[in-house]
């Protein structure tokens, strides 16, 4: 074949004419919003199963469904479904008051019915609720009007909050009756800022907003979440124009992004925080080697030469937005301190303490290069660490069997920012979250559990999160900062517990 | 007859074969460490819970126990029900692969061509500059993995020349409702080309990704059978007879040379449905490879082993198709 200028044009125009035909649109005014999120949604059923207790999802579930307590996007609590509860004087029973007027995506009314019964359902142990243990606390679920009541069978101080935490999701007692488990899945309904309008298992989900939502329609009023597990091609779809909004990239490219034309970049802290559990077995059951350890790693110049300063150096496991953040209770980057400490255990740079540590490899952003960074620092005073990658499904099962290395990296997430969700059950022996079994710290915590007046209660764990620190029992590192990029048309509201959250956002 | 005996013992090998993955996968997955119950478990929970967690899920039982249960199961086409997804495995599957055979498909019809072309072109430039583009061409394509060839793909069709869709399957907002799972060959079968330009426009980039290694290995190898073949007495018989070079390469030359690069098609493509896991992960395309990758992150046993099975059908399934193809198009080998 011979190749003219004739057969070279028609080629270029067919080719043209393919290309084009896949071709997004690029809408300038953003009539259906696209967000490129970072994980998948599993199930949609969010109060039992595995999902219910991945904090990762609960932006969907927000969108689609009302938490019993609403959160503000500072973590404070709001008014939701639920608009007044309490304790009675003695606090054998619990009180809650149901919104009025509030409908169901299908038409339905949303009633005090319905929550007795999600709340009875939470707590019975067949349904499946992984956070039964709480729900379970309380018994007699009863509605009269529209005020709930409950006997409590075991008193437990962040009740309340557990009703905007995992699984503490409102569901339509009738609708769900209806159609059942599968029924459900398959098409869900809630009472939530927008209605599930399309889902594609792994691909997308397509939301329409509720109109007649208590809190009010949505600006939106069709959005599509894009699952976009691949960072690389979520920073593709923002930087092309195909999603509008996006979140969790690499710091580098979120800088590089966010200093483009039409591209801003929003990054606040969230309640999750990176930190190394110290298990009491071989050399850290010596105190000297933990304060070392902890002594010994600049936080803040991890943050800075790591992560681009987005991070926050913390002292506890509070960070703080927390109740429980006592900000006098400082461990400091202190060397010399360091090799003191190890001196008296008879260790130095010459003859230095040896231990594992674990990590992830890509399941946080810069975990692994972190851990490299903090066993170069400990290096320079005489602990020779040396670094095991797992994954983290095997982090949990060691963590559960109580067998993970001395020193162990992982982050932890605390939206209700209670020290219960934090220090508790990270620190408390019996909790399979806890590899820590020291006798003085259980003793501290064990009364805490119950303890009816909050103000001792949180003065108690301030006391733990001193103890904890000065005996050097875990090593907090840093609260995470969440990296979100939008186009410049629209607005968004970051939340302090990570959710994106599209009925936050508008056009700007 | 022999015909049907070959398939016969080639059907009943496939049976032993799959029997033996089966029993690998469900040990293997469940001896390496990440338990599943130990991440589904909430901050509260006690020994009681976590008890009744196992009994829920059957891993109470001992591993030979919990494989009866499994293949009585499997027997009657149940392949149990996912951990996360909290759906029956084999609709799940089911419902996926779809998507990646056609995917899959794609991928190899475009490798086929790519590569087919180079090889055909560079017999017919044999020994000049041309030949040696195509060898610089295939030597740096195999030299890449695919997901390299992904990402490259998305600077350049999804940032740059924004064209292609960077991620998905199908627009969101596309408004059809599919009978079958095949996309593709429905939105083709109802002539909605709106719906299959959009298809196309989603698939273009990872199907390309997927098939540049293999059009490498088949441009190479197609190539050096059709130069072998281009000195054997039938060849130089057509060339003496008048026919113009291109006529004696595919006329003559072809269908002999073709027959080794049938066989490592067949098995690359086998090679090419692993490599969807990476790919389809990438560009975030719901197939079975982006199921299975989250299947092993949340340590979902049952989904893992559904997904293992599936492949291993496909695999073996594949080869007793290329094998038959062999025979078929091999005179030698139909005749003996």
């Amino acid at each position: 074949m011979k190749l003219s200028r004739r057969s070279l044009l028609k080629t270029t125009a067919a080719a043209a004419a393919f290309a084009t035909v896949g071709l997004p649109s690029f809408a300038q005014a953003i009539d259906e919003l696209v967000i490129a999120y970072n994980v998948n949604l599993p199930s949609w059923d969010p109060t039992v199963g595995p999902s219910a207790v991945n904090p990762t999802i609960q932006g969907f579930y927000q969108s689609v469904f009302d938490l019993y307590i609403p959160q503000n996007p500072d973590l404070s609590f709001g008014q939701g479904i639920i608009t007044d509860y309490g304790w009675n004087d003695d606090q054998s029973q619990i009180w809650m008051d149901v919104r009025e007027g509030v409908t169901w995506h299908n038409g339905d009314p949303l009633t005090a019915e319905d929550v007795v019964w999600s709340l009875t359902r939470a707590g019975t142990a067949e349904t499946g609720n992984p956070i039964q243990f709480i729900w379970g606390k309380v018994a007699n679920v009863q509605a009269e009007g529209n005020r709930v009541t409950a006997d409590v069978k075991e008193y437990e101080p962040t009740f309340f909050k557990w009703m905007s935490f995992l699984t503490g999701y409102i569901l339509p007692k009738k609708y769900y009756e209806e159609v059942g488990a599968e029924g459900f899945e398959a098409a869900p309904i809630g009472s939530g800022p927008y209605m599930v309008e399309k889902f594609e298992r792994n691909a997308f989900v397509r939301l329409k907003a509720n109109e007649n939502y208590w809190g009010g329609a949505p600006e939106f009023k069709t959005v599509t979440i894009k699952f976009v597990t691949d960072a690389a091609s979520r920073v593709a779809e923002i930087e092309s124009g195909n999603a509008h909004v996006t979140l969790e990239v690499p710091y580098e490219e979120f800088d590089r992004l966010k200093a483009k034309d039409g591209i801003e970049g929003v990054a606040e802290p969230i309640s999750d925080i990176g930190m190394i559990f110290l298990n009491d077995i071989e050399v850290m059951t010596d105190p000297n080697v933990r304060k070392a350890a902890a002594h010994a790693i600049d936080k803040q110049l991890i943050v800075d030469r790591l992560l681009s300063g987005y991070g926050v150096p913390i002292d506890t496991l509070q960070t703080p937005d927390y109740i429980a953040f006592d900000d006098t209770i400082k461990v400091e980057f202190d060397p010399e301190k360091s090799k003191a400490l190890l001196a008296e255990s008879g260790f130095g740079p010459d003859n230095p303490v040896k231990f594992t540590i674990q990590t992830t490899k890509g399941f946080k952003p810069k975990d692994y290069e972190m851990v490299q960074a903090i066993v170069g620092l400990w290096r320079k005073v005489g602990i020779e660490a040396e670094i095991e990658v797992y994954e983290i499904a095997k982090h949990y099962e060691l963590r559960a069997a109580d067998t993970l290395a001395p020193a162990a990296f992982y982050n932890w997430g605390n939206s209700v920012g209670d020290p219960t969700t934090s220090t508790g059950f990270a620190m408390f022996g019996p909790s399979p979250h806890s590899v820590w079994d020291g006798q003085d710290t259980f003793d501290m915590i064990a009364p805490l559990w119950g303890e009816k007046d909050e103000a001792k209660r949180i003065a108690g764990w301030k006391a733990v999160d001193r103890h904890i620190a000065e005996q050097a029992e875990v090593i907090p590192l840093l609260q995470y900062v969440q990296p979100i990029l939008h186009v410049a048309g629209v607005n968004v509201v970051p939340h302090r517990s990570g959710a994106l959250l599209p009925h936050l956002m508008t056009r700007s | 007859m022999a015909l049907l005996r070959a398939i016969l013992v080639r059907l009943l090998t496939t049976a032993i074969t799959l029997f033996g993955v089966a029993v690998i996968v469900f040990v293997v997955i469940r001896v390496v460490p990440g338990n599943p119950i130990a991440m589904m478990l909430p901050p509260g929970a006690t020994e009681a819970d976590i008890a009744r967690l196992q009994m829920q899920y059957g891993f109470d039982k001992s591993i030979f126990e919990q494989f009866t249960i499994w293949l009585s199961g499997v027997v009657q086409g149940d392949f149990g029900t996912s951990i996360s997804l909290r759906q029956p495995v084999s609709l799940l599957v089911l419902n996926r692969l779809p998507a990646t055979l056609e995917l899959s498909i794609v991928a190899l019809l475009i490798a086929v061509l790519i590569g087919g072309t180079m090889a055909l072109v560079g017999t017919r430039f044999r020994d000049t500059g041309a030949e040696g583009a195509i060898d610089m061409g295939a030597g740096m394509a195999l030299s890449i993995p695919d997901f390299l060839w992904g990402l490259v793909l998305i600077l350049l069709f999804g940032v740059l020349w924004p064209v292609f869709h960077i991620s998905g399957r199908i627009s969101p907002s596309l408004d059809i409702d599919f009978t079958t799972n095949f996309y593709l060959f429905e939105a083709l079968f109802r002539l909605r080309f709106d719906v299959l330009a959009d298809l196309i426009g989603h698939m273009f980039m990872p199907a390309v990704a997927l098939a540049i290694p293999l059009a490498a290995i088949i441009a190479q190898l197609l190539k050096q059978s059709l130069k072998e073949t281009m000195h054997l007495d039938y060849v130089t018989l057509a060339r003496t007879k008048g026919y113009a070079e291109r006529t004696v390469i595919t006329r003559e030359a072809l269908p002999n040379a073709i027959l080794p690069t049938l066989t490592l098609v067949g098995v690359q493509f086998t090679f090419l449905i692993g490599g969807t896991v990476i790919i389809e992960r990438l560009f975030s395309y719901e197939g079975l490879g982006n199921m299975a990758i989250d299947a092993v992150i949340n340590r979902d046993l049952p989904l893992i082993q559904g997904i293992v099975i599936l492949f291993a059908l496909i695999f073996t399934l594949v080869n007793l198709v290329v094998d038959m193809m062999y025979v078929v198009l091999n005179p030698r080998l139909r005749h003996a």
